[in-house]
């Protein structure tokens, strides 16, 4: 317990680290205007891995839908956004519209999860994959979100300076609300779901009950992202939040390791920042994304390189242990001496 | 009554196209237990060596189409044995990463070669139209419904009467038993992938003849449809996919034709949520009864 709790304040420290140099950066102008609006995306990804972690980790339900409560959230927030506009002040209209649209996330989030305690593996990927794409089939056919044109968010469009902080705020928020799940009473009930299912309902935990709040929560904070990442843009069309978000979605949680909450932070700024790192290759930086993907799995996955990987942390620890007795071992030699 | 029976038959053709490619999904479901994410992109690489066949070289286009057969499926035997036979043992998440990683390969490889401009499919520019009951039908819906029913029939003739058939059924029965019956999983798991990939290459043919422009992108959206289908009739089962793809197919172009075009992909989805949740196995699939 003692030992979990150093790992989660390390992830901690390492995110506020991580803010810290960014909005040092942001804030004195240090960074160029393509980064600067790589900015809120990123941290947006962090947000959407780190809640689909919860359910695709924690849960072990495999859901391609998670775009879908992104563009839930995101369109209601930027509505409400749209009409409190200049009658409260800019950090309560923020609020306020991430709060509507995480809710509204969340109660398709529960539509969604319904099917979950039906359904398993496959069958339920697939309806949650049919899920994302019905809602993005509503809100493109919807008068009031814009139609096939999209959103015009213009007026209500921040620069990264602006959304920098609630940006940060969100992460945080995520990230330990995860931290929290993960540790707790709940956290285990679920995992004994994913684990075994029939024993957890035999031990009297009730999965219908955690199935849904895991989606709920899950897709809250997605919607909550949905809004701010609609923040940063002058048009959205619900088109661009198809099923291929999800799947991006889906690589990090999987690339950064399941149940994982550091994993899915590093894994979701790696994957976002490289294909912009690659721009000098225009054309081949997809090319080369889908190699490293298909490398990294195929390579995490090979016996020699495992036994490889134990190899050399077994001799790390070893070697560890080796100094420790040493050490140690001096103390005794000098006391006895 | 001819706008039903031009949307029956547009429906049956579309469907066809997706049992074929959903077939594919299915067979390789059954036999590797894996979701081949990459299946629908085949389907464009069919497609786009059908085009270079016929407009580069000038072959005939029915050599096109067999070219296109050949292409894919020594696509799917390499894809296979480079990207998935590694990972035989690992979690079924890598695969299907791994599955989604080839398909961003496949669909960037294309770019590159082909650019992102559509290119127009040449074949079947002859084929006569037919009249049925007062409605006009295109000879290629004809020669497209015909050439799937044999497919299905072959296929059915296939898995049921030839020994490699046998040994697949095996093996999606119950893999650990049918290697101890000296059955090769290896080599029954390369040849469902190579005829995977053939039937994604007919299926290709007729979705350039009715659609004619391709993409890079063309194969994803067909091909989540066809997944789509596959489930609907029972993943791992083959009845299963040709009913789901001439189901959904119909219910996409009844869709299309008397409610809205724009509302026919929800439609589509939420019918397939509806029949999940009355019968969570699919149309056909096998009920796992869950052992404690």
């Amino acid at each position: 317990m003692k030992k979990k709790n150093y790992g989660n304040l390390f992830i901690l420290f390492a995110l506020t680290v991580f803010f810290a140099i960014l909005g040092g950066m942001l804030y004195t102008g240090n960074i160029g205007r393509q980064f600067t609006n790589m900015l809120i995306p990123i941290f947006m990804y962090i947000v959407l891995a780190v809640s689909l972690n919860l359910v695709v980790g924690l849960l072990g339900e495999l859901s391609l839908g998670h775009a879908g409560f992104m563009s839930a959230g995101l369109f209601t927030g930027c509505l409400v956004s749209i009409r409190l506009y200049g009658l409260v002040s800019d950090p309560l209209r923020f609020v306020i519209s991430m709060l509507v649209g995480g809710l509204v996330a969340a109660v398709f989030g529960l539509i969604v999860g319904l099917p979950t305690l039906r359904l398993r593996g496959d069958y339920l990927a697939i309806t949650t994959l049919a899920c994302g794409e019905i809602i993005k089939t509503i809100i493109t056919n919807l008068k009031i979100t814009g139609g096939a044109r999209g959103l015009d968010t213009g007026h209500v469009y921040s620069g990264a300076k602006t959304l920098f902080p609630y940006a940060v705020v969100l992460v945080y928020l995520t990230v330990i609300v995860m931290m929290h799940i993960k540790n707790s009473a709940q956290g285990r009930a679920i995992m004994a779901i994913r684990d075994n299912r029939i024993a957890a309902e035999s031990i009297g935990i009730n999965v219908t009950h955690y199935k849904l709040a895991v989606f709920v929560i899950a897709a809250f904070f997605a919607g909550a992202a949905g809004v701010l990442y609609g923040h940063c843009f002058a048009n959205v069309k619900a088109a661009s939040f198809d099923y291929n978000v999800s799947i991006e979605i889906l690589v990090i949680v999987v690339l950064g390791g399941m149940g994982n909450i550091f994993g899915s932070i590093a894994a979701a700024v790696i994957l976002r920042a490289l294909p912009e790192m690659l721009r000098g290759f225009e054309n081949y930086r997809m090319l080369i994304y889908a190699i490293v993907l298909i490398m990294v799995m195929v390579l995490s996955n090979n016996k020699k390189v495992q036994s490889f990987r134990y190899m050399v942390t077994g001799k790390l620890k070893k070697k560890l242990r080796e100094r420790k007795a040493a050490k140690q071992a001096k103390k005794g030699g000098e006391m006895n001496g | 009554m001819t706008v039903f029976i031009r949307t029956l038959i547009s429906g049956l053709n579309l469907g066809s196209i997706y049992a074929l490619i959903a077939l594919g999904y299915s067979m390789v479901y059954g036999i590797a237990r894996m979701l081949n994410f990459a299946h629908g992109d085949i389907i464009m690489v069919g497609a786009y060596s059908g085009i270079v066949a016929v407009m580069s070289i000038g072959l005939p286009p029915i050599v096109g189409i067999l070219l296109g057969v050949i292409v894919c499926a020594l696509l799917g035997i390499t894809i296979e044995r480079l990207a998935y036979k590694p990972l035989r043992q690992a979690p079924s998440l890598s695969i299907l990463i791994t599955a989604i990683g080839v398909s961003y390969l496949l669909q960037n490889l294309a770019l590159i070669i082909f650019g992102p401009e559509q290119k127009a499919y040449p074949m079947f520019s002859g084929v006569k139209s037919f009249q049925i009951l007062g409605a006009k039908i295109d000879g290629i819906t004809i020669l497209t419904l015909a050439v799937t029913a044999c497919i299905m029939i072959g296929l059915n003739l296939f898995i049921n009467k030839t020994k490699i058939g046998k040994a697949m059924r095996a093996v999606s029965e119950d893999k650990g038993a049918a290697e101890l019956m000296g059955i090769s999983t290896d080599r029954t798991i390369t040849v469902t992938f190579a005829i995977g990939s053939a039937l994604a290459a007919i299926a290709s043919a007729f979705y350039g003849a009715t659609y004619v422009y391709i993409l890079p992108t063309t194969g994803s959206m067909p091909g989540i449809k066809a997944f789509t289908a596959a489930v609907f009739g029972g993943i791992g089962s083959i009845p299963g996919a040709m009913l789901g793809g001439i189901v959904l197919g119909l219910i996409e172009q009844f869709a299309k034709q008397y409610i809205s075009t724009l509302w026919s992909n929800a439609i589509v989805f939420g019918v397939l949520i509806i029949v999940l949740l009355v019968k969570p196995t699919g149309l056909m699939g096998k009920t796992i009864q869950e052992k404690v």
